[in-house]
């Protein structure tokens, strides 16, 4: 029984990828245009309020997609129709939100909204109407307990415990491997569980702690925080960080004419990070960037130059695609191959194709039947280097001739 | 047990930082405590020439100090006309603070149209220029804030206690009616004085695009503290509204570095409650 069920998926996941990559690679020439009714796909994203700044990012790549997908077969050979609401950055607007798109509005499917609050709203919602949720942000998978939610991410089941060792085992192979650590990080749900995940990991493993501090998202001055990495001096400076607050805190250290030795920020705006006078040799995280050997991935490079193109006509100052545009394109993707695959818009086909099948998406090929509908964790480490991003960890995921360098 | 150096870093930091929530919070101050109205798009007019000073910085190359005098007369003009809105259709206190809220919030629309919702930042060779003084480093920026916040603030007092037109205003903000009857045109100067509410909007914009982060929903980050500095500093008193700024981020600063950075949100409503509570006499 074992070995019919490891067969079937094996042909399972064969199928998904290879559907998956003939989708991508093909020409949408080739392709018949999707007619008939519009199927559609209703979701919110926080086009204003302080999560503004990540939903232009996500507008941008899912309208995008919509056109991709419209220009090869649609859904099922009808074309999608978009429908877009702005949740404001509330838990309580996304909520409402999501009900209207289901009760008033008749969407077909719907795809999840950004940040872990507003997605556990939207998620409820989802749940008492049995709808498929695909996300691509919630940073805490624990908290996606309902079996028709799935992540366009690949942040894998325990995040806290896996990318805390991605990025201790980095370090381990610098010349001198980091002993002591200061943990920084901003209270925003998803920042915080991660910092608590690399204290717990980084004691295990040998590093000494010397200081874990939490501040509210949105703090306005880092001269006192700054002031006690300083004094704390410590071998890795470890930030929870969101959007420019890694910028103010560089700038506050050096302001006490204080460079980290080394330092890592977990959700910073990369663009002015890049940029900055204090980012070089900066580490973040990331799971995929417009650079080999990732362009090789199929239609990959295609997206990337296409979602260049959108952003500087959005007037956006950052536009090489980031780890927040490649979230919402995996989305589709997803979705894609979930409703194409189960040759259905019921949401039970679809969700028990997805846990059956891969995708393959700009993550690579991705599985949904792990805990809380989570696959493998792809996390890697991009570092700023020349004013640029860089993957230098793992190793096989660094463009030939990049490593990872030790301040 | 933090140090001693420690402890004066953070004290530095956070009379600087104060700095700019005096500033900020004297154009709310003047506006609330002499014209009885509360102008809550006073954010959105600071935040608006922090991205005019961005554009012209890094589109343009003009220094924010030149920009800054382009930027300044402009939000002045702004400021005035505001005020012949509020004159316009008889706007009280509390319209004032629906109406304000309601420009406030196009006005972010507005930013966010034009400069989108992503992050901002102006990166400029003042950003990280500090000044030593022992074991203390003073970031020159913050400083040279400061002492645009000192100037400003002990000018417009000296203006409302020496000059006529200062007397006029307080006289008019006291009883406007008996103000009248000694020759105090109260609405030609309300405008002159909306237009320096907006004019200080427009200095502290200018320094917001160099030491902080741009995004349009940044414009209420600084609405909460900035309101406690105002009721701390004495509605219309200007010095006030800097000593409290002064305070307000002091204690935060503080907090930031003896307990856990995360406290210092709470610092300036529990400062603003002592101070109600307390109610000295000097204040």
């Amino acid at each position: 029984m074992d070995e019919r069920m490891g067969a079937f998926r094996r042909r399972g996941v064969l199928a998904g990828m290879a559907g998956g990559a003939v989708v991508l690679a093909a020409p949408s020439i080739l392709r018949a245009a999707p007619s008939g009714k519009p199927v559609k796909v209703g979701a919110t994203l926080s086009l204003t309020g302080f999560l503004a700044q990540t939903a232009v990012v996500h507008k941008i790549a899912s309208e995008m997609m919509v056109e991709e997908i419209n220009g090869r077969n649609g859904l099922l050979g009808r074309p999608i129709e978009y429908v877009l609401l702005d949740d404001q950055s509330k838990p309580e607007a996304a909520r409402s939100l999501y009900e209207k798109l289901i009760t008033v509005d008749k969407v077909d499917l719907i795809q999840g909204p950004y940040a872990t609050a507003p997605i556990l709203a939207a998620m409820g919602v989802a749940q008492r109407y049995g709808k498929v949720m695909i996300q691509s942000s919630m940073g805490i998978p624990k908290l996606q307990t309902y079996d028709r939610a799935f992540p366009a991410t690949p942040f894998g089941p325990e995040p806290n415990v896996t990318y805390p060792n991605v990025i201790l085992d980095a370090l381990a192979t610098f010349p001198t491997p980091p002993k002591t650590m200061v943990v920084l990080t901003s209270k925003f749900p998803s920042a915080q569980f991660m910092a608590q995940g690399m204290k717990e990991q980084a004691e295990k493993r040998g590093v000494k702690v010397l200081l874990y501090l939490e501040y509210e998202s949105g703090n306005r001055d880092f001269g006192a925080i700054a002031a006690r990495v300083k004094e704390a001096n410590p071998d890795f400076l470890w930030v929870g960080s969101l959007g420019l607050e890694s910028n103010l805190l560089l700038e506050s250290l050096r302001k006490l004419d204080y460079t980290p030795k080394n330092h890592f920020h977990l959700y910073p705006a990369p663009g002015p990070l890049a940029l900055s006078p204090d980012g070089d040799r900066a580490l973040c995280s990331t799971f995929v960037e417009p650079d080999e050997p990732f362009l090789s991935r199929p239609g990959f490079k295609h997206l990337a130059d296409e979602f260049k193109v959108r952003a500087a006509k959005a007037n956006l100052p950052y536009t090489s695609i980031d780890a927040q545009g490649c979230g919402m394109i995996s989305e589709w993707q997803i979705l894609e191959a979930g409703v194409n695959g189960a040759g259905s818009l019921d949401d039970e086909k679809i969700a028990a194709w997805l846990k059956k099948n891969r995708v393959t998406t700009v993550y690579g090929s991705m599985r949904f039947d792990g805990p809380f509908n989570h696959g493998d964790a792809a996390q890697l480490i991009k570092q700023v280097q020349n004013k640029d991003w860089k993957v230098v960890w793992p190793k096989e995921f660094a463009a030939p001739g990049v490593k990872l360098i030790a301040s | 047990m933090p140090s001693v150096t420690l402890l004066g870093q953070a004290l530095i930091s956070g009379v600087l930082a104060g700095g700019l929530y005096g500033l900020l919070a004297m154009g709310l101050s003047l506006s609330w405590g002499l014209l009885r109205l509360v102008n809550l798009s006073h954010f959105a007019l600071a935040f608006l020439a922090a991205y005019i000073v961005y554009e012209l910085g890094t589109n343009y190359h003009v220094e924010p100090w030149w920009s800054a005098a382009m930027v300044v007369p402009a939000m002045f003009a702004i400021g005035a006309g505001q005020h012949w809105l509020f004159d316009r259709f008889k706007v009280n206190e509390l319209g004032s603070l629906l109406m304000t809220f309601s420009f406030a919030v196009i006005l972010e629309v507005a930013i966010q149209l034009y400069w989108t919702a992503d992050f901002r930042r102006y990166e400029t060779e003042y950003a990280t220029r500090s000044l030593k003084v022992g074991p203390f480093y003073i970031p020159v920026l913050d400083l040279t804030l400061c002492i645009v916040a000192g100037a400003l603030a002990w000018g417009t007092w000296l203006w409302l206690r020496q000059t006529y037109v200062g007397k006029a205003l307080r006289a008019a903000a006291e009883d406007p009616e008996i103000a009248a009857a000694y020759g105090v045109n109260h609405k030609k100067l309300a405008y002159l004085l909306s237009g320096i509410g907006a004019a200080y909007a427009g200095v502290a914009g200018t320094f917001i695009a160099l030491i902080a982060t741009l995004a349009p929903a940044q414009i209420w980050t600084y609405l909460g503290v900035v309101f406690a500095v105002v009721i701390i500093g004495r509605l219309g008193n200007p010095l006030g509204a800097l000593l409290a700024g002064m305070l307000i981020g002091a204690s935060e600063s503080l907090a930031q570095a003896v307990l856990s950075p995360a406290w210092s949100p709470i610092v300036s409503f529990s400062v603003l409650i002592v101070i109600l509570l307390w109610d000295p006499e000097w204040l």
